[in-house]
């Protein structure tokens, strides 16, 4: 066990640390405001566009992410129109497709959560805010949605984890994060066990973390409902 | 288009490798979800302390690190051994290596769901059983595991629909499985998005007939009252 190699080379964990985070924070967020609308027209109608969504959702997350990455970053240079237009500054860079990619993944599945927490606000709630006089949209900035954020916290938990560690793909396509500067000390010094286990620990910190702040979340906003220990 | 339609037999060729690995790893899941499940219940202080471990830290750590863990550290392992009794250069399969890399994380997922589940069958029923005089073999086969199948599909499904996705990044370290031909393939005629899109259909078709199989499943072995039909 040649540990020191990894201590010698702890700017470039470093460095991962930046990139595995700023990638899965930024398409969460991304992810997060294509699914709140998303999810609540998923979860109020059945019209042609709840429909739409709906195909949305389901190709996103009945195919796995590794796919869905390839498809844009590979995929889309076969075109030779891609690669005249404008988009091909960001769409050849391997970090823009897979910030693409994870935010359109994780849209998939926060829609999802977002359209089952819509619809487990009681009933009780809305026509209580109705009958104060409040119109739909005071409604649903005032009532509705933060009550349905509040009970999405426990699945959007597991979603930030499922994201974070859905993330290590970017690093089949060259990009830097944790797990890319594990392979690259496996190629550089043949370090199997210390770059992988470094990178392995570090996400396993970092879920930890994420497990840990919605706890104390679920313990902020839900405790009212009392669903968190 | 017509690149694709030549290449539907390889294509196909990786289907079944992806297919192979997704069953062989749910099988090798399903064993230490098992044992894991039992050892946190019937086990002593020690045997309960490392199946917690094995669950939690399984479940802090990425598909693919455990993968190339398993896979670059497994051939130095070998390669350390071997060279210790003089043998050649044995080369770890990369199949194998998937399988044991996804059997070893979903197992963990399944040791909790399978405890779960167990924990759904009303301790009085056990109690029932071995009072009629059955032996504890009897009892687990005649009335806790027909209910512990029941209460655990649902869980048992979505791992499963989980699982099958994680395949696709065994093809990371080479091995011939859908993605992994399809990125070749779809390289070399220089049409990706093509292929790429097949395996994207590919991928969604199993997950519905999966998805198809556990509704009726389910239904076959939902709790039935009276009047309804099976």
């Amino acid at each position: 066990m040649r540990f020191d190699l990894v201590l010698d080379n702890w700017h470039l964990f470093a460095g991962g640390m930046w990139m595995t985070l700023q990638l899965t924070m930024l398409s969460l967020l991304i992810g997060f405001c294509i699914a709140l609308p998303f999810g609540m027209i998923r979860a109020k109608s059945n019209g042609i566009g709840s429909k739409l969504i709906n195909a949305y959702v389901y190709a996103f997350r009945g195919t796995p992410l590794l796919v869905q990455l390839y498809l844009i970053y590979y995929g889309l240079s076969q075109f030779e129109w891609v690669r005249d237009s404008f988009a091909w500054v960001v769409l050849r860079e391997a970090w823009w497709c897979a910030l693409i990619a994870f935010s359109l993944n994780s849209g998939a599945y926060a829609t999802e959560i977002i359209r089952g927490a819509v619809q487990s606000v009681p009933a009780g709630e809305l026509e209580a805010a109705k009958s104060l006089g409040m119109s739909p949209f005071k409604v649903n900035r005032l009532v509705l949605i933060p009550s349905a954020l509040r009970r999405a916290l426990p699945q959007y938990g597991n979603e930030v984890v499922f994201m974070l560690h859905g993330s290590v793909v970017a690093s089949v396509i060259t990009i830097q994060d944790i797990l890319g500067v594990g392979r690259t000390l496996n190629a550089r010094y043949y370090l199997a066990y210390e770059g992988f286990l470094t990178a392995a620990a570090l996400y396993m910190a970092l879920a930890f973390v994420v497990v840990f702040a919605f706890r104390q979340l679920e313990k902020r906003y839900l405790g009212h409902l009392k669903i968190s220990r | 288009m017509e690149n694709l339609i030549e290449y539907v037999p390889l294509l196909l060729r990786g289907a079944v490798t992806t297919l192979a690995l997704a069953l062989v790893s749910l099988a090798l899941a399903t064993l230490l979800g098992g044992l894991g499940a039992m050892g946190r219940i019937n086990g002593g202080r020690i045997v309960r302390a490392i199946v917690f471990t094995y669950t939690t830290i399984v479940r802090g750590v990425p598909d693919l690190v455990l993968i190339l863990l398993i896979y670059f550290g497994g051939q130095r392992l070998i390669n350390l051994a071997g060279k210790a009794v003089g043998l050649d250069y044995v080369e770890l399969s990369k199949f194998w290596a998937g399988v044991a890399a996804i059997g070893f994380i979903y197992g963990a997922y399944l040791t909790e769901t399978f405890r779960g589940a167990y924990m759904t069958v009303p301790a009085g029923q056990r109690e029932a059983a071995m009072s009629m005089g059955m032996r504890p073999f009897q009892v687990l086969r005649a009335v806790t595991l027909p209910q512990l199948i029941r209460f655990a599909l649902p869980g048992y499904a979505n791992v499963w629909q989980v699982l099958i996705k994680s395949t696709a990044v065994v093809s990371v370290i080479g091995l011939e499985d859908l993605v992994g031909l399809a990125n070749d393939a779809g390289k070399s005629v220089r049409e990706p998005f093509l292929f790429f899109t097949a395996v994207f259909f590919t991928y969604l078709f199993f997950t519905w007939v999966s998805q198809t199989i556990f509704n009726y499943a389910e239904r076959r072995y939902a709790l039935k009252e009276h009047g309804d039909a099976v």
